[in-house]
């Protein structure tokens, strides 16, 4: 059973409509990417996904299934902390520490035991690959760090509540390359526990961490194979126009 | 000369005659704001020694004394606005940043507009009617309240201003994280417009704290040492207002005093509150 799947998503801001009929399986510790040009419904379907849509007053029609349940019958608050979200720019928060951004998930919804909190905090940021750089000053803001860093910290912040799927909405589109390299590696190890899912402007990096990838093009889905399939033997025009830079 | 160098010369030229102005409109800010401290310390400043802090109000004909039940009175009073007023103005502030985007937001909002241009003597004279009445006497309490409904408006509005210059990205953060909107907006918003709001709340504080109008029918006054809420208290502004017209050198000379003491405190508050309120990564 995969683990997200959509059934003919449609979705609006007002009267603008953004998605057009969008049915995708999302296999479980599975990496997919979304790629396609800008304003083609890429965020918009990542977000509806964890129904951030409606927090941006969008409105949606469909299903979202995860597990095969339906997300929307869910409290959004019970959703979202299995389907967890990191952004493009890095957003610590600006008034916590390292430790306290990494812990907000879980104090903020009521868990006090400082032991516990340690060791979370400890576990995510190695899993985020950023304990060893910020072990000696987990108390300094967590807004000091480089970009780089701020986003592995919102990738720390996002673990801690132990979700079991990241959405990615082009977390390395505001870092340099190295920082963009490290982010990939990080998603290698994800997907040995998470189902992730990452939209990208960048089709090399697609490429590189993905291994399905879905083409949006004007609110629909164009195609959505292998990820070694669709960059070598696209099954449409538009995509291959696409992937070998024809527009976009 | 060419026609480039002349279109140079007059953006230069305009631009040196806006920065002039806005100079000139900063000074008319200041100066004033310097001559009434500077007046205000002269004509004071001979006055205020240990005797008016912690001596009581001679009566009258008998020169000396001080003013220690005005202070305390003062403390209390503002205390007490303090008390009533920052708690309902912040939350109404994180109610219509947060969830106000609606026909009742908008009906708070504008109310809390026109409550905010209200003189405040009439704020005096419903806290008069809301209180007094009912208890049938002048109270510290009364005052209290008037004040608190003096402070409301301002702190609503600079509460809910700074909440919406929060980026979204940290309300959609925190949500992503499956944190309630209520708590997002308690936790992680309001702590990062909290320099903003605090501006705001000691603007209200100064504001409550040099009122006399709304004072005279709630608070009254005081001649002797009280600190009952429930009964008459003394105020600085109140006492100011008394001593400033009265025929005699003596009080008059007191007043002024009473008048320096009172910028000084609001000045040495503002200063605390701003230490205590500091970004504790020492941003300024």
């Amino acid at each position: 059973m995969p683990k997200i799947s959509t059934k003919n998503i449609n979705a609006w801001f007002g009267k603008t409509r953004a998605l057009r009929g969008i049915s995708l399986d999302v296999p479980e510790k599975q990496v997919v990417a979304i790629i396609g040009p800008s304003g083609c419904g890429k965020s918009t379907f990542l977000r509806s996904l964890n129904r951030m849509h409606e927090v941006a007053g969008g409105t949606i029609e469909g299903k979202v299934l995860l597990d095969g349940e339906d997300a929307y019958a869910l409290d959004p608050v019970v959703l979202r902390r299995r389907v967890g979200m990191v952004f493009q720019k890095p957003n610590p928060f600006p008034t916590m520490s390292v430790f306290d951004n990494v812990a907000a998930g879980l104090r903020l919804n009521g868990v006090r035991d400082k032991k516990r909190l340690a060791e979370v905090v400890e576990k995510s940021l190695r899993h985020a690959a950023l304990w060893d750089e910020v072990k000696d000053s987990l108390d300094k803001s967590g807004v000091s760090l480089s970009g780089g860093q701020q986003q592995r910290l919102c990738i720390a912040r996002t673990l801690a509540v132990n979700p079991e799927v990241i959405l990615m909405d082009e977390p390395a589109s505001a870092l340099d390359p190295i920082a963009t390299a490290r982010i990939e590696e990080l998603i290698h190890e994800l997907k040995k526990e998470f189902t992730i899912v990452i939209v990208t402007h960048n089709m090399q990096q697609a490429a590189r961490v993905s291994d399905f990838t879905a083409f949006l093009y004007l609110g629909e889905l164009i195609e959505y194979d292998a990820t070694t399939k669709l960059f070598t033997t696209p099954g449409n025009k538009q995509t291959e126009d696409y992937i070998t830079g024809r527009f976009g | 000369m060419t026609d480039a160098g002349r279109g140079h010369r007059w953006r230069k030229f305009k631009n040196a005659a806006m920065l002039s102005l806005a100079g000139l409109a900063v000074l008319a800010a200041v100066v004033p704001l310097f001559m009434i401290f500077f007046y205000t310390l002269s004509r004071g400043i001979g006055s205020v020694n240990l005797d008016f802090f912690t001596q009581m109000p001679k009566p009258v004909g008998e020169s000396g004394g001080g003013m220690a039940n005005a202070l305390a009175g003062s403390g209390i009073l503002v205390g007490l606005g303090c008390l009533f007023g920052l708690p309902v103005g912040v939350m109404a502030g994180i109610y219509l940043a947060e969830f106000g985007q609606n026909r009742f937001g908008m009906v708070v909002r504008f109310m809390t507009d026109v409550m905010s241009g209200i003189p405040s003597i009439v704020v005096g004279v419903v806290a008069y009617i809301l209180v007094v009445l009912p208890m049938g006497h002048f109270s510290a309490l009364a005052g209290g309240v008037a004040l608190a409904l003096l402070m409301i408006p301002t702190v609503t509005r600079t509460t809910e201003e700074m909440l919406k210059l929060v980026p979204d990205s940290y309300r959609e953060a925190a949500l992503a994280l499956g944190v309630q909107q209520w708590k997002a907006s308690v936790r992680v918003i309001l702590p990062a417009a909290m320099k903003g709001i605090t501006t705001g709340l000691l603007l209200a504080i100064a504001r409550a704290a040099g009122e006399t109008a709304p004072l005279l029918f709630t608070a009254l006054g005081n001649r002797f040492w009280s600190t009952d809420i429930g009964q008459p208290i003394a105020s600085l502004t109140v006492i100011i207002f008394d001593y400033a017209k009265a025929p005699f050198e003596d009080w008059n000379r007191q007043a002024w005093a009473a008048a320096f003491v009172l910028i000084g405190l609001i000045f040495v508050v503002n200063l605390l509150f701003r230490y205590f309120t500091r970004d504790k990564y020492g941003r300024a």
